[in-house]
């Protein structure tokens, strides 16, 4: 599996560490109520399918990424920055 | 036996090779499996279930007859194939699974227990008495069942691992992988050619066959001399593409050294990870048998076989042969075999309508019913298209039931081939892997001119997928002959007729597993082990499953095939994990004083990746605990000198650092002034503590951050996701400097004199109090100075850029010692810290919070941070959960065990009864008995009380007293003195 990093170019998976669904970046408020806190924390889709998720490029610019791809046919769409609104 | 005149070995170079201790001769550019044909040796193997005697059967990787075990020693490497083992003066090789010997072999009394070894026996046999299975039966089936044995000795040999990464990827060197790399090639693309044989050409190099009107081995080599000179193109001949991955990534196998007698140094495999923009499949196709009576016999094999055996090595099997094929392909084994002054005493073909390829005795619409012979081939029975049945004697017989494209790696991604009624056989699903096309007999192209054609095209679509403007090469006259053929997997009949030579599985057996209803392809194999072991049924899996469609009545596409999975063929773990072996398992991290720690004796121990020092003895001590002990009290007494360098160290610089740690630590920093050390402790999101360690405040926009050593990736990896994640707006900017900066603890009531004899400039209480940090010159050189303690004592920490480390930390032991003090270790540090009531990872292990340790009043009220909202989940701040505790125990001597569970005096030691746990432990010199933290429910509430110890794994038992955590000076005298 390879990941097109926007700073590094297209690199080996083992450059990269997996963080989870990029609902990761959606972090409610501190007044949010329980139920937000919960589904934010523990509360994850399995969709077979597109996903966007969050990648850490730990063996390379130490860019957190956001990598879209599809868990059925591997293909990557495409890799992201997260500041890039 | 050799034919003279044949082949493209070298017949001036004789090469001496033994087999089961005999010694043999062969020529330079034979095979183990030609040499011994050559030589006359007909039997390679023992069969796995009943040990019959096997010849070989291919001319490739995809043998499963012919395994040998080549050299001996820790260099023993079994099963392997003869067909693709290169012959080299004084190769040794032996014969497997048979006993005593592979003519006369006892176990084969296995194959007159046929009946009931059938499929499933294992399942149905050995089943009762069920105490049997592992004392009996399993130590009996694995010895008489198997293949070759490992060695049992660790690998001496040296293998690797390397990259690679190209434009395109052409897998096989046959016609159509030579014209794809050319076409490719030629107009600038970085090409890798991966060819699984020693020499280029594929199946040219066993046929007799002209490419335009010159022999086509010589025409591929032609080929070759020209991609040779393209600096642009990289040949890699003996590697086999073993996998196909996900974004262009394959796997393949190069066999280094495994053809020369002496490596020279060379690696005896390399495992290559290729990267590739685009590639194009050539594997090919792999031809298979057709079943019937004891088609096992040694003699018997495949027609392109014995076409390779004589055109490429100048060996035949026997001096009459007969060819059984239901193709026109076959008939080319006749015509090369009567040429080369053979007695063919039959071409025998399946089909009705079937023309004659070669001017032999012809039987159209008859087969073979029957082989006889034991040890070897000695006649054939066929059945005529009239019934009748005639018997020849033959000593060799070529069968063919037509080609199976090797199409493996269109498979490994999850794909599934088509079935393609015209050639009888699954060809590859277009588009199965993005980015990889397949040409040639690979997707059943089978006449030489469609491949070189097609191999052409797919070369010039790969370079255009580039954008790199192609155009097709001239395109070679060669053989274009039709391929015709009429399906036939197995000759009707009694007895056993053989499918899957390496598993022992007939058409019975498959047969069999239909009527006891393993009817899904899946399910068969498991049942007969169809199609395992190493040649993962490359000759026989097609036939099974059509067997199988048949005896179920279903066609060949709805029964499907099972899945191919990497690897294409076997690949030694060593291979795969070349370089991992021992210390390479995994990086090591030296400290500077990693030497001078050695130098002194002191055994190192490992800590993540780094090594640490585990004590420092000293002459007369004989126990690490009499080294620690001395340690602490030295620390205690006098002064202690310990590497800290493997702390994480993150330099964080900008405006908004101190905004930033107050989001990212529960408590507050951004009040901490210039010159000032604060503690911090770090939460998750979910409201448990990460990590803790102090940070100092450098200057108003520099700061430097400690983390525990085991946390240090954890937490800069933390550091960057909340920074990109969430404070992207904040001016802060941070970097590792953990490996920049060696930094050491002096430690100890003697820790400023010691210092103040060494710094350019003494400090005092005043200018330097508990928790101050600051510049410092030492000897000239610029380092920075913190006065922290982990010990308790009156301490500092001093940081110099890492090359100045082994020098100072040589001057401050000298120093140390010359004041009664000296170097503590990992052992000293662990004390001293339990004495304290200091929490390491043993405490924060990742289900303790805030509230568990004590600490809940440091999660600030006046801001936000990470895991603040979830930290105050009712469940984590109930009174009832486990709290840090200190233990000691009521008897003086008694043992207290880090792990042991705590209970109530009076309860019984069971799980529902369950309070706490010991986290860490040891012997406080100090305090003149063990000391342990651990976690004991409302442990804060239950100071003085009394509760038991049960460590259930080593059987211990010990009352102990609760108490505070920090068991020595508690009020901080010492460290703030």
């Amino acid at each position: 599996m390879r990941i097109p990093c926007p700073i590094c170019g297209t690199r080996d998976r083992r450059e990269f560490t997996y963080k989870g669904a990029a609902v990761l970046l959606d972090r409610p408020s501190p007044e949010a109520d329980a139920a937000s806190w919960d589904a934010y924390l523990h509360l994850r889709d399995n969709p077979a399918g597109r996903t966007r998720d969050l990648w850490f490029h730990d063996a390379g610019c130490a860019a957190w990424l956001v990598v879209e791809r599809d868990t059925i046919s591997h293909e990557i769409f495409g890799a992201e920055l997260l500041d890039a609104d | 036996m050799r034919i003279d005149g044949k082949g493209r070995i070298d017949r001036s170079k004789k090469i001496s090779f033994r087999f089961d201790g005999f010694e043999y001769k062969g020529f330079s550019g034979d095979t183990l499996a030609s040499a011994l044909m050559g030589s006359g040796v007909r039997v390679m193997g023992r069969s796995f279930k009943y040990h019959r005697p096997r010849g070989v059967l291919t001319a490739g990787s995809e043998e499963p007859n012919a395994l040998v075990t080549v050299r001996s020693g820790a260099r023993t490497d079994p099963n392997t194939r003869a067909t693709t083992q290169e012959l080299y003066d004084g190769l040794e090789a032996v014969s497997q699974n048979r006993w005593p010997s592979l003519g006369f072999d006892l176990l084969a009394m296995n194959n007159l227990a046929a009946p009931f070894l059938g499929a499933g026996f294992y399942y149905k046999t050995f089943m009762w008495p069920k105490a049997f299975w592992e004392r009996v039966y399993e130590p009996f089936i694995r010895r008489a069942a198997g293949l070759g044995a490992l060695s049992g000795e660790p690998v001496d040999e040296h293998y690797e691992k390397a990259f690679a990464f190209c434009d395109v990827l052409v897998i096989g060197g046959g016609p159509a992988g030579l014209m794809a790399a050319l076409t490719a090639g030629r107009v600038g693309a970085n090409v890798i050619l991966c060819n699984e044989d020693s020499e280029f050409g594929g199946n040219l190099l066993s046929e007799d066959e002209k490419i335009d009107g010159q022999d086509g081995a010589f025409w591929a080599r032609s080929v070759i001399d020209e991609l040779r000179a393209m600096p642009n193109v990289r040949l890699m001949a003996r590697t086999t593409v073993t996998g196909a991955y996900d974004q262009g990534t394959f796997g393949a196998l190069e066999r280094v050294s495994q053809h020369v007698a002496d490596p020279a140094g060379a690696p005896v495999e390399c495992f290559w990870r290729i990267a590739a923009q685009r590639a194009v499949l050539c594997a090919g196709a792999l031809e298979r048998p057709i079943a019937f009576r004891d088609n096992d016999r040694p003699g018997v094999m495949l027609a392109g076989a014995a076409r390779a055996y004589l055109n490429r090595w100048g060996v035949t099997p026997g001096q009459s042969v007969a060819v059984f094929a239901n193709n026109d392909a076959a008939h080319k084994t006749a015509r090369d075999m009567a040429a080369a002054g053979l007695h063919v005493a039959a071409l025998i073909d399946s089909r009705t309508d079937a023309r004659p390829g070669a001017d032999v005795p012809f039987h159209a619409g008859a087969q073979v019913t029957r082989a006889f012979g034991s040890k070897g081939l000695e006649a054939i029975a066929v059945r005529a298209a009239d019934g009748h049945e005639e018997r020849f004697h033959v000593d060799a017989l070529a069968v063919s039931g037509g080609w199976n494209p090797s199409l493996h790696l269109t498979c490994h991604t999850g794909a599934r081939p088509v079935w393609d009624d015209d050639i009888a056989a699954f060809v590859p699903r277009p588009e199965a892997v993005p980015g990889l096309t397949v040409a040639g007999a690979a997707r059943g192209i089978f006449d030489t001119s469609g491949c070189l054609r097609d191999g052409a095209e797919a070369g010039r679509a790969a370079a255009e997928a580039l954008g790199l403007k192609a155009r097709l090469p001239d395109l070679p006259d060669a053989e274009d002959a039709p391929y015709r053929i009429r399906r036939l997997w197995a000759v009707p009949g009694k007895g056993r007729a053989w499918l899957d030579f390496q598993n022992d599985v007939t058409v019975k057996d498959v047969q069999q597993a239909a009527r006891e209803n393993y009817r899904s392809v899946e399910h068969m194999k498991r049942y007969t082990t169809q199609g395992m072991a190493t040649d993962q049924g490359k000759s026989s899996n097609v036939a099974a499953l059509a067997i199988l469609a048949d005896a179920t009545g279903r066609d060949i596409p709805e029964t499907g095939t099972t899945t191919f999975r990497p690897p294409y063929h076997p690949i030694a773990i060593a291979a795969m994990g070349a370089g991992a072996q021992g210390v390479g398992f995994a990086p090591q991290r030296f400290t500077t004083s990693h030497k001078a720690s050695v130098e002194r004796g002191a055994p190192m121990i490992e800590a993540g990746l780094w090594y640490r020092p585990s004590y420092f003895p000293r002459p007369g001590e004989t126990t690490w605990r009499q080294s620690c002990d001395r340690e602490v009290a030295m620390v205690r007494e006098t002064v202690g000198i310990c590497d800290v360098s493997t702390l994480g160290k993150i330099d964080l610089q900008g405006a908004d650092v101190g905004a930033f740690l107050d989001f990212v630590y529960c408590n507050t920093f951004s009040t901490l002034k210039p010159g000032r050390v604060r503690y911090g402790l770090m939460l998750r999101e979910d409201g448990h503590v990460m990590d803790d360690g102090t940070t100092a405040r450098l200057s108003d926009n520099q700061w430097v951050m400690t983390t525990t050593t085991a946390a240090a990736g954890e937490v800069m990896m933390h550091l960057e996701w909340v920074h990109q994640a969430f404070c992207r707006e904040m001016d802060v900017r941070f970097i590792s400097v953990t490996e920049q900066w060696a930094q050491f603890a002096v430690a100890g009531p003697k820790s400023r004199d010691l210092l103040n004899g060494l710094l350019d400039a003494p400090i005092d209480d005043a200018a330097f109090p508990f928790m101050q940090c600051g510049p410092v010159s030492v000897m000239g050189v610029a380092a920075r100075l913190f006065r922290i303690s982990f010990s308790g004592e009156h301490a500092y920490e001093l940081a110099v850029p890492s090359r100045y480390g082994d020098s100072l930390f040589r001057e401050l032991l000298a120093r140390a010692e010359a004041m009664e003090g000296g170097a503590y270790g990992m052992e000293a540090l662990n004390v001293l810290r339990i004495e304290k009531g200091h929490i390491t990872h043993s405490e924060i292990h990742g289900r303790t919070t805030a509230f568990d340790i004590g600490f809940a009043r440091m999660v600030s009220a006046k801001k936000d941070c990470i895991g603040k909202v979830m930290a105050a989940r009712p469940g984590l701040q109930d009174a009832a959960r486990e709290q840090l505790v200190g233990l000691r125990p009521v008897k003086a001597q008694a043992r207290l065990l880090a792990g042991g569970h705590l209970f109530r005096p009076d309860e019984a030691p069971v799980r529902e009864n369950d309070q706490g746990y010991i986290t860490s432990v040891g012997f406080s010199p100090t305090l003149g008995e063990a000391r342990a933290l651990g976690f004991l429910q409302n442990g804060r509430a239950r100071h003085g009380e009394e509760v038991k110890m049960v460590d259930h794994m080593r059987g211990v038992e010990t009352l102990c007293e609760v108490c505070d955590p920090v068991a020595f000076d508690s009020d901080g005298g010492r460290l703030r003195g």
